[in-house]
């Protein structure tokens, strides 16, 4: 099979062109939200958040909702308890986020258990995005560029409040403003990434593509360009693995990601393994 | 005219008392010493006055307005300790700059050609000119501080809270800033310091204050210097207070 036919073949199947439009979808999506979540030190809330919206999705589910309703819903449900949690106690943050997704996750498991078999645990855990629905493509499409559309207005004052909230705060802007909106975004691309790979995997479509590029460059926007880069072709890429070769689609996607991010971890011209140990020895044999 | 004003300022973190009834009055169009050794309260003096930490008590005016009124004029500007700041963030010299606008701009933050030419003096004026496109974590010690002093300038604050800014920067980049910052109180503006370096001190400071938890003295530089204060502030007659 040559290459032409290896790209086209799926292409003929409707539930392919849905699948490719979803991942690439929320490849972009997390991929720019993974940028600043990375550097803020927020990697584990997104993956608390897609834990937490279970009991969300199958609520929404036993009330035909659209899942994102649902989904969002206790997403915010989620980053509020942890904030009131964390705020209350002498609990750190860390365990403050553990204690509550958890608790979520497992309210979800419960319901799953005790509503009326139709509702496909694997899916909602590994993705589904093989059989995705006209109302889920939409959802996604419309949350994507609303996320997309916010995050591109705000981008200067997510970068400022990531570097420097203090100085947010002395001239007058308001940073707790700002950290609740971007995890509002947070939210809205956790919500996304669920239909492309599941609750498990989405904290790697939000965290891989943007230490990826870190790795890459010292400059915020390439930082963004990078991540936005590998994280669609890998989307892209993991969907066609996923169907020549017959895989979990979700799990084939993050592999790309994560082969993508060890080769850069490898080989990156500044920042890899490689150019230290070479720079080290460099610096060895001048003294 | 009063630049800064606090009265009775009291600060618990927890059970640990860290300002105790603080008053500092600083005139404006000086340069104000923030003198104290570890712990004895200076940044959280600086974190009340630009309303960071909420005091149990006290209340503080900067340029005689509400301090959240004063922000939001952009009259204040805040130079981080260097732990502070996480120096492998992905902005450069010139992204650090730009954000002194802020404040004065739309949503979106949007530098229009009169930001630009502001920032670019501002870097001028600091020397960092050919630096501007560098990550901020290239730069030395001293023109790091010098990004956020300029960062200040761009914003053309009225009033700089400089904490620690001599911590691991040499001799020569220290007089650099020491110039830089008495050029900015000859314009007017008022600047406060804090550093438990003291050399640095007689040839910036118009005047001290010996902090540890309380005000131990607000006075001129020599005063403040005498061995007799110093040690009260230092510790070095062994009274922990
Ligand atoms: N976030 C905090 N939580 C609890 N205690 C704190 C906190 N920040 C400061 N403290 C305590 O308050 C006191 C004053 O600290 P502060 O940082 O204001 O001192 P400082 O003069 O700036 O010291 P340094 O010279 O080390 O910067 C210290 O005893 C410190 O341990
Ligand atoms: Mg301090």
């Amino acid at each position: 099979m040559n290459l032409i036919d290896w790209l086209a073949e799926p292409l003929q199947f409707d539930f392919m062109r849905r699948a490719l439009l979803v991942s690439a979808v929320a490849g972009l999506v997390c991929a720019v939200l993974s940028c600043w979540v990375t550097l803020i030190g927020w990697s584990l809330l997104g993956d608390a958040i897609a834990h937490a919206v279970l009991p969300g999705v199958v609520l929404s589910y036993i009330f035909g909702l659209p899942f994102a309703v649902g989904a969002f819903l206790f997403g915010g449900l989620a980053v509020t308890l942890i904030g009131v949690v964390r705020d209350t106690t002498r609990i750190r943050g860390d365990a403050a986020i553990g204690v509550v997704f958890t608790g979520l996750f497992a309210l979800g498991l419960v319901l799953v258990s005790k509503t009326p078999s139709q509702i496909d645990l694997n899916h909602i855990l590994f993705g589904n995005v093989l059989g995705v629905s006209d109302s889920d493509i939409a959802q996604v499409l419309g949350i994507g560029a609303l996320t997309l559309a916010v995050v591109f207005y705000k981008r200067r004052d997510l970068t400022l409040y990531a570097f420097d909230p203090v100085h947010a705060h002395a001239i007058g802007l308001r940073p707790k403003r700002l950290g609740a909106l971007l995890l509002m975004l947070l939210a809205l691309t956790v919500v996304v990434a669920l239909q492309a790979v599941g609750i498990i995997l989405v904290s790697a479509m939000l965290i891989t593509p943007g230490v990826t590029a870190y790795l890459l460059t010292d400059r915020f926007e390439r930082m963004l360009a990078i991540a936005i880069a590998v994280s669609v072709s890998s989307c892209v890429l993991g969907t066609y693995l996923s169907f020549h070769v017959d895989s979990s689609t979700g799990g084939t996607i993050v592999l790309c990601q994560a082969i993508v991010f060890a080769l850069v971890y490898l080989f990156a011209p500044r920042r890899g393994l490689l150019a230290n140990k070479r720079k080290r020895r460099t610096a060895t044999s001048v003294r | 005219m009063t630049a800064v004003t606090a009265k009775g300022v009291t600060v618990h973190y927890g059970d640990v008392l860290a300002l105790d009834d603080v008053d500092v009055t600083v005139e404006r169009g000086r340069i104000c010493g923030l003198l104290g050794m570890n712990g004895s309260g200076k940044s959280t003096l600086f974190k009340s006055l630009i309303g960071l930490v909420k005091p149990d008590r006290g209340t503080i005016t900067l340029h005689d307005k509400d301090p959240a009124v004063a922000r939001r004029e952009g009259l204040v500007a805040y130079v981080p300790q260097s732990e502070a700041v996480d120096w492998a963030f992905p902005v450069r010299v010139v992204d650090v700059v730009s954000m002194g606008r802020y404040g004065a701009l739309g949503g979106a933050r949007r530098l229009k050609a009169a930001d630009r030419e502001a920032v670019d003096a501002a870097l001028e004026r600091v020397g960092l000119t050919d630096l501007a496109g560098k990550q901020i974590g290239e730069l030395s010690g001293g023109q790091r501080k010098r990004a956020f002093v300029a960062r200040g300038i761009a914003q053309d604050a009225r009033l700089l809270f400089l904490d620690e800014p001599f911590a691991g920067v040499d001799k020569r980049s220290e007089a650099t800033i020491v110039e830089l910052l008495r050029s900015l109180r000859d314009e007017g503006r008022t600047i406060v310091v804090s550093t438990h370096d003291l050399a640095a001190v007689p040839a910036l400071c118009d005047e001290a204050i010996l902090l540890r938890r309380k005000v131990l003295l607000h006075s001129d530089i020599d005063t403040a210097l005498s061995a007799e204060h110093l040690g009260r502030a230092f510790g070095l007659d062994g009274a922990v207070a």
